[in-house]
This record gives structure tokens, sequence and C-alpha cells, in this order.
């Protein structure tokens, strides 16, 4: 087998050290990076871990009208820094995930969410809130899998985009209606219609009431409603934890965790859960 | 295709916006179906019938109106064929499952109203449906409010009748529906001028008895560990079986078991070993309502059992064959149909026995509880069925459409994360 000496690969030797020689080099063959976009509604997210799923960059940017090319740039980024399908697997996920051409694998936000925010929070028993721009998912987690899962429907109240049309009217910005919630107090939306409780706020701009108090009642309107959809899971007795958007903002956290009546938690890589979790999935991918 | 223009314009039709239809409904048909690979042979009887959906069976109806026969159209299964077919009468199904006729319902009932009843009354109003411009007479039902409401509407248009449904169960209430029955039968006579005979009644009981039996062959052969048949092609049939001849839809779904049982013995499948099996249940799926199950099949599970009007519901449990009077015979469809478990009773814990049975006897991995927009009654049932579910331990998703597009991709998320939860 003359030939068969010139195709022998360095690491096929028999002795027990180039076996495991042989063994590394295939596993490190095997590994690749693993990369999490999640294009949601308003953000698209990429993270991107090593092979053991320890996060080595994250990003976010706004998905724009056109999921494809947001895509696309992500792509092209990532290249730039030598991200590419030599050296990585991609997941995509969330509701523009069939935008991405070069995924490996489409994998749901539920999911996603679920993997990252087991990662993240360190526990396989958790309830996650994920507060998106377009919906909200109430997710169970035992033994580390998914178990239960809800998402609103049509409706926008309770979601990053209920707090976005009550920016607009206040004139703020999201992020500033949510500091300035923290220091207004005892106002209520009883709409939970996203117009009806645009003009509810109109109103009490109306009646002089200050942005403070309005602030307030929007963000304890999601809260409400947030947990009015929790009512059709069975929430068990693990950590809350919330993921999504408003992971930045202390006084969400604390009107959540005030609406159900126990503990929230949160942390800024919160945000990041989708695209970790697919991220994670990622890295998992053989072949 | 042969030439039904003329027919539809004899029927008062307005062709201009029934083109409209024509035009998308082979695109539907060829997206849904078409796609499928190694479907059972035997389906091709039903995908004739569904590319010319508006003209083969509604010609046979003309013809047999020739003879003298009366076609009449329902909206529920609670109405009972038997007694139309004793007096010579044709039955055909009438629900509208399609968007195109939304709008023309939207126009005289109010939004929130569920889209079955709307497209229901857009399909008579806008006379762009042969089967609801053949059909001489309506019957309807006191089921749910809104097609209550709806059949006053109906009945300004077309001749119509409506069936008082009892509320609830108990003893009474089947006499109740034995007198209805008899009632009905008396308008029927009236109607075809065909007297009801103990022997004419017999053998209606039994021609029926049968289409449920060649059903029931069809959903058996589905609770095999292959899977013989998709659920869409499963769900063609059934909602055939509402316009079709009796006798034929008999011998078709026969024809179609025998080709599934010899399938269930080779060990076909339509679907990759270890597809998540899908029991799906709710409201009704109409033709052409094929959605909910396309979004399924296309997102890695395979539905297979409805537990639906357009499904179990139609075929489950058949009517006593021994009654010798009227009133026994009356009296044995009564207690066959007052088994039918649907949302518009109380209580209504017959549903979830059922619910709980199928899931078993079909092998299911999961449960789809889906409720068309704007049905109240299915929708406060979803509470009582999912906890019953969860509490046997199977999965359930709940999950509320109507017949537009726009939430298709939200409705794929929803499935396909609840698949993604069954294959962890
Ligand atoms: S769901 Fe109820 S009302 Fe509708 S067809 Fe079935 S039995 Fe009749
Ligand atoms: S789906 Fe519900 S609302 Fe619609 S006709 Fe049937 S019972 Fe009535």
């Amino acid at each position: 087998m003359k030939d068969g000496i010139c195709r022998r690969r360095p690491w096929q030797g028999r002795t027990g050290d180039a076996g495991r020689l042989r063994r590394d080099l295939e596993k490190k063959m095997e590994e690749k990076l693993g990369v999490g976009i999640d294009i949601g509604s308003t953000c698209a997210k990429t993270v991107v871990t090593d092979a053991n799923g320890e996060i080595l960059r994250r990003s976010l940017r706004p998905t724009g009208w056109s999921s494809v090319e947001t895509a696309q740039t992500i792509q092209e980024e990532l290249a730039a820094d030598g991200i590419t399908a030599d050296n990585a697997r991609f997941v995509a996920t969330g509701y523009g995930r069939i935008s991405v051409p070069f995924a490996d694998k489409c994998v749901t936000e539920i999911s996603c969410h679920a993997r990252g925010a087991v990662r993240l929070f360190g526990s396989q028993e958790l309830n996650v809130i994920d507060i998106g721009g377009q919906d909200t998912k109430l997710i169970v987690i035992s033994g580390g899998a998914v178990t239960e899962f809800v998402m609103n429907d049509k409706c926008s109240a309770g979601t990053g985009r209920f707090l976005e049309v009550m920016a607009n009217t206040l004139a703020v910005r999201p992020e500033e209606l949510c500091r300035m919630a923290a220091s207004g107090s005892d106002t209520r939306i009883s709409s939970l219609c996203t117009v009806f409780a645009e003009s509810e706020v109109i109103n009490l701009i109306g009646r002089g009431t200050s942005r403070e108090n309005i602030a307030f009642a929007v963000v304890d309107s999601i809260a409400q409603k947030v947990k009015t959809q929790a009512g059709r899971v069975r929430f068990h007795s693990g950590p809350v934890c919330l993921t999504g958007g408003l992971c930045d903002f202390p006084f969400v956290t604390e009107r959540l965790a005030s609406a159900f009546g126990r503990p929230v938690v949160t942390s800024p890589a919160a945000r990041y859960a989708g695209a970790y979790g697919a991220a994670l999935i990622a890295a998992g991918l053989k072949g | 295709m042969a030439d039904y223009v003329k027919m539809w314009e004899n029927l008062g039709m307005d062709l201009e916006t029934h083109d409209l239809l024509c035009q998308v409904l082979p695109t539907a048909v060829g997206d849904v179906f078409m796609t499928q690979e190694n479907r059972p042979k035997a389906m091709d009887f039903w995908d004739l019938v569904i590319s010319e959906v508006h003209g083969i069976r509604p010609a046979e109806l003309i013809e047999e109106q020739k003879k003298g026969r009366k076609v009449f159209g329902t909206f529920c299964v609670y109405v009972p064929d038997e007694v139309v077919i004793a007096a010579n009468g044709i039955v055909t199904g009438l629900c509208g499952g399609s968007q195109f006729w939304v709008p023309g319902g939207e126009a005289v009932l109010p939004k929130n109203t569920c889209p079955l009843i709307k497209a229901s009354v857009g399909a008579r109003l806008g006379r762009t449906c042969p089967f609801f411009r053949i059909a001489d007479m309506y019957v309807g039902e006191t089921t749910c409010d809104g097609k209550k409401k709806a059949y006053e509407i109906l009945g300004k248009d077309v001749p119509m009748y409506v069936m008082d449904v009892p509320q609830m169960k108990r003893e009474k209430d089947i006499l109740k529906w034995k007198e209805e029955i008899a009632e009905f039968a008396k308008k029927v006579e009236e109607f075809t001028g065909n007297e009801i005979t103990v022997e004419k009644l017999a053998d209606a009981i039994r021609l029926v008895n049968e289409k449920r039996r060649a059903l029931k062959r069809v959903y058996d052969a589905r609770k095999s560990e292959n899977v013989p048949i998709s659920g869409r092609d499963a769900l063609l049939m059934m909602q055939i079986s509402f316009f079709d001849d009796p006798a034929r839809c008999a011998q078709m779904c026969n024809r179609l078991a025998d080709e599934l049982e010899q399938r269930n013995r080779d060990g076909v499948s339509v679907v990759p070993a270890g597809t998540k099996r899908i029991l799906l249940t709710g409201t009704p799926l109409a033709v052409p309502n094929w959605k909910l199950h396309n979004i399924i099949e296309t997102s890695g599970a395979v539905v297979v059992c409805e537990e639906m009007c357009t499904g179990t519901r139609y075929f489950e449990n058949e009517v006593d064959e021994t009654g010798t009077t009227l009133d026994e015979q009356f009296m044995a469809l009564s207690r066959r149909y007052m088994k039918n478990n649907c949302a518009c009773f109380t209580p209504n814990e017959g549903r979830i026995d059922d619910i709980l049975r199928l899931a078993k006897e079909y092998k299911a991995d999961g449960v789809i509880d889906c409720s068309l927009k704007f049905c109240n009654l299915y929708d406060i049932e979803k509470k009582a069925v999912s906890e019953a579910l969860k509490q046997a331990g199977i999965p359930v998703l709940s999950l509320e459409t109507d017949y537009e597009d726009s939430d298709a991709e939200q409705l794929r998320t929803r499935i396909e994360a609840f698949v993604e939860m069954l294959n962890n």
C-alpha cells in the first residue's frame, strides 16, 4: 500500500500518544464556534460562543425594514472578523429566522430563549418571561427542557411595541419612559388594548397628570398584562426570570415582581438570551 | 375541465366574482396537497372532486333535482341525514371555509362573529358558491348564538327550517330531541311530497351507518404506528364526505381503507419514523380550510386524528338499527346524535373524555386545541381541555385563528416550538 503511506495522516500512528493526539485533533476539527442570530421584530441580536458555550462577543442592531438585509450585514460583519462557515456553525431564531439563508438550522425563539436562560441563570428549573418587541412569551422549564409555553396573540398589549407607542405619545424614548416610571406612582391605565390605552394616556395628559405618573401606569399595565397571560401556564416554584429588551430597566423587573408577588431576576445579558441559546445550539451541532 | 359556466349562470351566480375564487383554489390545492410525497393512490377520487369542486357534484345534484328530488343544505352534524334520505331527499353540507366569503358576511354581520358563520352567509349572499344556490331548503339548528342569528338573515333569502337543539343531555333532552326529529320528518315529508315509512327510514339508517363505518375504517388505519396517510389527505376526504352521495362516499372510503390497511401491513409511512403525532381538537374545518393541517405538517409533525365535527364526531356512534316503528327509530336517532359532544352543550365533559381516549387510541404525542376566532364556546372550553390533558401528562397547545393568512407565521412559530418541545 504505497500510496496508503502517503495518505496517512500525521496522527494516524499506532502508539497511545499518537492516538490521543488524533482524538484531540479530530475533536478540534469538530469543534466550531457557535453563532446565534436572533432576528426579532425590532432588534437583531448576534452572539458568538466558543465550543464550550462561553460568550466571545455579542452585538445588537435594529432589524430595520428588511430582515434579509440585516442578516446579510451580520454575515458580512462576522466574516470581517474571520467568523465563517469554515470555523463556525450558525443557528437563526426569532420571527426573521427564515431570512437567514446561511443558517445551518432554524430554531424557534421559544427553544432558544429557554436554552439561553438555563445557561445564563444557571438553573434547570426556570419560569421565563420574555418581553419582546412584538410578542411576550412565558416559558416553563423543568429539567432544562421546555414543558409549557404561551405567546400572546395578535394584540400588542404587554409587549415592547406597547411601550413604544406609549413613549411616543409622551414624546420620550422608551428607555426614558422606564426611568421616569420609577419616580411615578398611583396611576392606572385600565384598558389593555393599545389603541384604547393610547387615548387613555392622552386623557391623562389632558388632565395634567405628571409624565412620571403616566409612565408608571404604562409600565404597570405591561406587568399586569403579563401576569394575566401567565394564568394560562403553570409556573412552578423555581425562579422567575425576565429576558428580552426590557432587562435593562430595573423598574420593569420591580413592577413584574410586584404583579407576580415573588422576586423576578434578570441580567443585562438576558437581553441576548435568544441569540445566546441559538449560539449554544449551534455550538452543539454536529457535522 | 368541463365547462360549467352555463350551469353557474343558470344558478344565478355572480360569475365574475366566482372566477376570482376559481383562480385561487387550484393554487391552494397544489400547494397543500400535490407537494406531498407517497400519497395513497385512492386519493385520486378526492383530488378529482376537489379539482372541480364547483362542477362535478353540483352538476349531479342538479340532475337529481330535475328528477324531482329535493336538496337540503345543513350546517351542523346534529341534523339527521337519515330523515332526509328516507324521504328521497339529498343532504349537502354548507359550511363556508374560505376567507374569500368573509367580507360578504361582514357586510351584514358584526365583525366579531366567527369566520365560519361569516363565510357561510357571505357565500350565500355573494352568490359565489353553487351548493348554496342549489339547496332547496336550508336546515339550521339552535346551537351557538351566532348561527341562530345568522339563520334569521339567511331565512330572508332562502327557505329555512331551524331545529331546536337542546342545551343539556338529560333524558328529557333526549326525548325532546326525538320530538324535534319527528317534527323535522313531517316538514321533510311536506317539502318533498314523499312519505317517510319505517322501511325507508330503516334503509336510510343502514346507509348512513355504513358510511360511518367506512369513515371509521379510514380513521382506524391512522392509529397505526406507521402513518399511512397524511392529516391533510384525511381531512380532505372527511370534508368532501359532507357533500358526497353517502353510498359512493362509503365505497370510496372503503377503497381508501383497503389501501391504508395494506400500507399498515407493509409498514409504509408517509412521514419518517419518529415524526410527532398530533391529535387536533376544536372547531370544525370547513372546506377549503386546510391552514392548520398544512402548517403542522410542514413544521415537522403529522396530524393523526381530528376530534372535530369534520372528524371523529361525524362518524363515531352508530344508530341502532332494530327499531320497528317510526317512534323507536326517531328515538334511536336522538340517542345517537345526542352522544355528539359539542361545546354548545353544558356540561360537556364527554368531549374531554373523548379527547383523552382518542389521544391514547391514536398514540398522539401532543394535542393541539384550536378554535376559530370569536367562537366563545370552544375558546372557553380550552381551559378545561388543557387542564385535563396536563393532568394526564399529555402536552397541549391552545391556539386561535381565523381564515386569514396573516397569522400563518405566528402560528408556525408556536407550532414549531411545540414540536421542538415534543422532540426534546
Ligand atoms: S361544532 Fe357543534 S354546532 Fe358546530 S357542527 Fe359541530 S355540533 Fe354543530
Ligand atoms: S365555530 Fe363556534 S361560533 Fe362558529 S359556528 Fe361553530 S360553534 Fe358557532
